[in-house]
């Protein structure tokens, strides 16, 4: 299978530009055809991405790990820039999720886009195809081209098929993502100068600036800000929240789902293994943050009264979890702490990637109700519904899975990955793990005070809503099945993607010279 | 005799198409003029622009005056490329608008061999004279359609500016005479550099240089000589516009990049921290000023103002001249000039394109711009990401090679203050970009025909600023080979 191995990532990562092409190339009238074309073409990366998937899970029970599928062509000798992909346990489940939320998008979009068809489409496979992109670049100039490659795309998703408020909130996240991309560049800039190659791994080998704390600091923030604006982490979260609300539905489960683990991927991929020594020296910071963020979106949750609003802020909430288990790593890195089980820094890290993928679907699924709810009501004021779990038990049951998984309930997969963080993190950092578990109770209040008991409980207004609100339909149930069905899988049986998680974790962690 | 007429070929090619656009156009009918000329000057520029190709690999000095390097080649090159975007593009806006198109080819090709002299130009005289052509073809283009009040203003403002500007720079230039005794850029160097100029002289270096700059300066509008740039951009007919804001504006680079680097090292510490200054503050205050234009042409033109501020840094970090390399800032300048040049000239064809079919340029005739025609709404999309430095974008590789040197310098504060820049451009482009596909537009005028030239003009456009990108290997290799030419490796 020399051709899957050398061809399966570049055609992962062009199929989509090629669908929108030929997007572009179909009438605009024809919209029934572009929706079905883009709905159906997106099927071939997912099937791609699965096989991808098993086929690494077999080569890795085999004893083989680390990077695969290595692609490496090159593009500009004169900077040692190249093509230069490739994935490991990491990057796989995170190309799958990619893939999964797209096509189910895409589903659910076709169904519900009902203007500018083809505009839609072809901007949401441009995007498809920058998120792939930063999932396997192994070169700092080809992750940034596609870094910056998403941001147009969803620039005009919110601000064409968005809610009322929806230009201010495009043009606040462009241009929030652009200082941290630009500060990005720059840093990376640096790291060139320093190491004389674009090439992540040779960086990775290199350690540019290991002996130089203080330049070392610089960099590391320079790539920082790109990334925590990204995640978003307090207090660059600002842009997060009306992104989020005003965006489509399918904007907002694409935002939240897979925007947000770009920046947290790139913690994992560039910030720690290539600056170890300010990563650790910056670890407490990196904790700090993750806690403030976990402790401060719950509490404002409680505050909200619009439910994508609430939702928005949850997912700051949960992205401090990833930065909570990532810093904790760092903090172990730096040998400050004495007296702690080894495996606490992977197990936090395990924590951080696994609540990288159930962030991805849970909120995912979240945002899908929220949007489902929205087409019936046409509001997304929590304070105008109530009853609903009589009128609309469907509805009310994935709700509540999702829900649930989203508070960390054991058995569905969010529990896992507030498991592994804390189990790490604890062992690291018991203060701040112990601010932070605050979080989970304040969690727990926000999706059953505000939410359930505002929407679905209560007394039904009869006159206000009458038939206007009715059970999910064919096509809603066929876009959230596959979700949930992966919280409860996951919830129960974990194992496979812990396998993938923690393989990646432990590789890093011993490439920055962590030994087990 | 015969080698320096060789030498010469490129210009002297334009120089012969540019009497034949006037002679067809006096000596055949109107009609078959109109259809004749713009064919007869594109192809007088390609033939230029092949001509000077033999000066490729040249190196040595024509008639001591004129230095026919690869340097100036490059020059050559994106001139003879814009000047022909700018005839197509502004072939049918000038046919709605004067009578006298063969005049303005015949001015456009003229300017451009003053272009070509300058960029090569290796004596102050000649320098002088080449930049003094361009200015005075300049101002009778920018007031070209005698008729239009705005065109008039502009074009008289530009003149004050500019004679007032030359002025300055020819003292700078006679002190330096004065100094050193010859007006060849390696002589002054040298003898720069031997110690002829005695010590009680010194303090003329910081004259020399501010003065100096003041007429580049006013070339490639920099704040604050740039007062002129957002009037005579936006009263001149919109090709010239097209041909100040790259051509010229290119042309002034080009010049002060020879003109430090060749004549004037051994004073770079004082020319450095003036551009440092210089670069900062056109950046920052064309920016800013950018942000509250209503109107698109003049909210061009501000940004090219900022642009010449990017491509001061470049110039600013000059680092590792000893070898032919990248990022050493030169061939940051030459990528910069690129990226911005194509960009910026589609930019301005898509506002001719759009003051054709609306009679004005105003961000609320942008509004709804997908609707009466994706194709312009789609190509200025494409050009304002790539002035905003978004990739896979020619002016994602042009910040790419300045922002560069900047911080192998260590020039963080620099790098700061362009980060910042880059962010509120970007906050004003899009503001062209939601009036174009956010806000919608009348249904009155719903869909517009575009000339074919036009057309033509826009897909090459297009096409170069994905291809800057693209191919930034071989055009990597080709600035380097440019910049380093000039230094004489």
């Amino acid at each position: 299978m020399a051709w899957f191995e050398q061809w399966v990532l570049t055609v992962i990562l062009f199929w989509p530009l090629l669908a929108a092409l030929v997007i572009l190339w179909l009438p605009k009238t024809a919209e029934d055809r572009i929706r079905r074309f883009a709905v159906w073409s997106s099927v071939v990366p997912l099937v791609l991405s699965v096989l991808l998937g098993w086929d690494y899970y077999t080569r890795f029970l085999n004893g083989q790990g680390g990077i695969q599928y290595e692609v490496k062509v090159t593009w500009i000798p004169q900077l040692n820039a190249a093509y230069h992909l490739g994935v490991d346990g990491l990057s796989i489940p995170l190309i799958f999720l990619t893939s999964l939320l797209t096509t189910l998008s895409l589903y659910y979009s076709a169904r519900v886009i009902r203007y500018r068809v083809k505009e839609y489409f072809f901007l949401f496979l441009i995007l498809q195809t920058g998120m792939y992109g930063v999932f396997m670049a192994l070169d700092l100039v080809l992750f940034y081209v596609f870094w910056e490659v998403g941001l147009v795309p969803m620039y005009f998703l919110i601000g064409i098929w968005g809610h009322d408020n929806r230009e201010y909130a495009a043009i606040k996240f462009f241009l929030y993502t652009l200082v941290g991309s630009v500060a990005m560049l720059l840093a990376f800039l640096a790291l060139y100068f320093a190491a004389g190659t674009f090439d992540i791994l040779e960086l990775m080998e290199k350690r540019p600036y290991e002996d130089n704390i203080w330049a070392a600091s610089l960099v590391f923030f320079g790539i920082f800000l790109g990334l925590a604006i990204k995640v978003p982490s307090w207090p660059f979260h600002t842009w997060l929240p009306d992104a989020h609300t005003e965006a489509p539905t399918a904007g907002s489960v694409i935002l939240a789902g897979i925007l947000l683990k770009l920046g947290a991927y790139g913690f994992l991929r560039i910030l720690l293994p290539i600056l170890p020594t300010a990563f650790a020296y910056w670890g407490y910071l990196i904790v700090a943050l993750g806690v403030i963020s976990i402790v401060y979106g719950a509490f404002v949750c409680m505050a909200q009264t619009n439910v994508k609003r609430l939702i928005a802020y949850s997912s700051v909430s949960h992205m401090g979890y990833v930065l909570l288990g990532v810093g904790a790593a760092g903090v172990a890195l730096s040998g400050q702490v004495s007296f702690f089980d080894r495996n606490s820094a992977a197990l936090a890290m395990d924590g951080a990637m696994l609540q990288m993928f159930n962030h991805g679907i849970i909120t995912g699924a979240l945002f899908f109700l929220a949007g489902i709810l929205y087409e019936r009501a046409h509001t997304f004021d929590l304070r105008q519904f109530g009853g609903l779990s009589s009128k609309t038990p469907y509805f009310y049951g994935l709700f509540m899975v999702a829900g649930f998984a989203a508070l960390g309930l054991p058995g569905l997969a969010g529990f896992w990955s507030e498991f592994f963080v804390f189990r790490g993190a604890f062992d690291i950092v018991r203060v701040w793990a112990a601010v932070g578990v605050i979080g989970i109770v304040v969690t727990a209040a926000y999706i059953l005070w505000r939410v359930v008991m505002n929407v679905f409980l209560g007394e039904y207004d009869e006159a206000r809503w009458g038939d206007k609100i009715w059970d999910l339909t064919g096509f809603e149930k066929a876009t959230l099945w596959p979700l949930v069905a992966l919280m409860v899988f996951i919830g129960v049986y974990p194992t496979p993607l812990v396998n993938f998680f923690n393989r990646a974790a432990v590789e890093i962690l011993n490439q920055v010279g962590y030994m087990f | 005799m015969a080698q320096m007429i060789i030498r010469l070929t490129p210009e002297l090619v334009l120089m012969v198409t540019a009497f034949v656009v006037i002679g067809v156009d006096l000596y055949t009918r109107r009609r078959i003029a109109r259809r004749l000329l713009p064919g007869i000057s594109i192809v007088g520029l390609i033939l230029a622009a092949v001509a000077a190709m033999a000066q490729w690999t040249v190196r040595e000095p024509v008639a001591g005056t004129l230095a026919a390097d690869a340097f100036a080649f490059y020059f050559k090159v994106v001139a003879a490329g814009l000047v022909i975007v700018v005839i197509l593009a502004g072939t049918a806006y000038m046919q709605q608008r004067t009578r006298f198109l063969g005049e303005f080819y015949a001015l456009l090709l003229a300017a451009t061999v003053a272009v070509y002299i300058a960029v090569s130009a290796n004596d102050l005289i000649t320098l002088y004279l080449a930049l003094e052509t361009l200015s005075i073809l300049s101002y009778v283009l920018t007031g070209f359609l005698r008729g239009d009040r705005r065109a008039n203003e502009a074009a008289v403002k530009y003149f004050l500016y500019g004679a007032a500007a030359s002025a300055v720079m020819l003292y700078g230039f006679s002190l330096l005479y004065g100094l050193t005794g010859t007006t060849q850029l390696e002589e002054i160097a040298q003898r720069l550099l031997a110690g002829e100029v005695t010590s009680e002289l010194n303090w003329l270096a910081w004259p020399v240089v501010v003065l100096s700059l003041v007429g580049l300066g006013f070339k490639a509008s920099l704040v604050p000589f740039h007062q002129w740039a957002p009037d005579a951009y936006e009263g001149a007919p919109t090709p010239v516009t097209m041909f100040l804001s790259t051509v010229s504006k290119a042309t002034g680079f080009a010049v002060m990049a020879r003109l430090l680097v060749i004549a004037l090292p051994t004073l770079s510490q004082y020319w450095l921290a003036l551009l440092y200054a210089l670069s900062i503050l056109t950046m920052t205050l064309a920016n800013v000023i950018a942000l509250r234009q209503e109107n698109v042409k003049r909210m061009l033109a501000y940004s090219s103002v900022a642009h010449a501020g990017f491509i001061l840094l470049g110039l600013v970090a000059i680092t590792g001249l000893g070898s032919a390399q990248p990022f050493t800032g030169l061939d940051g300048v030459l990528m910069y000039v690129l990226g911005y040049t194509i960009t910026n000239v589609g930019a301005f064809a898509v506002v001719a394109a759009v003051e054709d079919a609306r009679g004005s340029t105003t961000l609320d005739d942008f509004a709804g711009l997908i609707h009466h025609s994706p194709f312009l709404a789609a190509a200025m999309l494409i050009f304002l990401l790539s002035l905003a430095g978004i990739p896979p974008l020619a002016g994602f590789v042009a910040k790419l090679f300045v922002f560069a040197p900047v911080i192998r310098s260590q020039y963080y504060v620099l790098a700061v203050v362009a980060l910042v820049n880059a962010v509120i451009a970007a906050g004003y482009y899009l503001r062209v970009v939601k009036q174009m596909f956010f806000v919608p537009g009348d249904a009155a005028t719903s869909t517009w025909r575009l000339a074919r030239g036009m057309e033509v003009a826009l897909w090459a456009c297009l096409i170069g600023v994905f291809a800057v990108f693209f191919f930034m290997n071989g055009f990597t290799t080709w600035t380097v080979d440019a910049a380093s030419a000039m230094l004489g490796l």
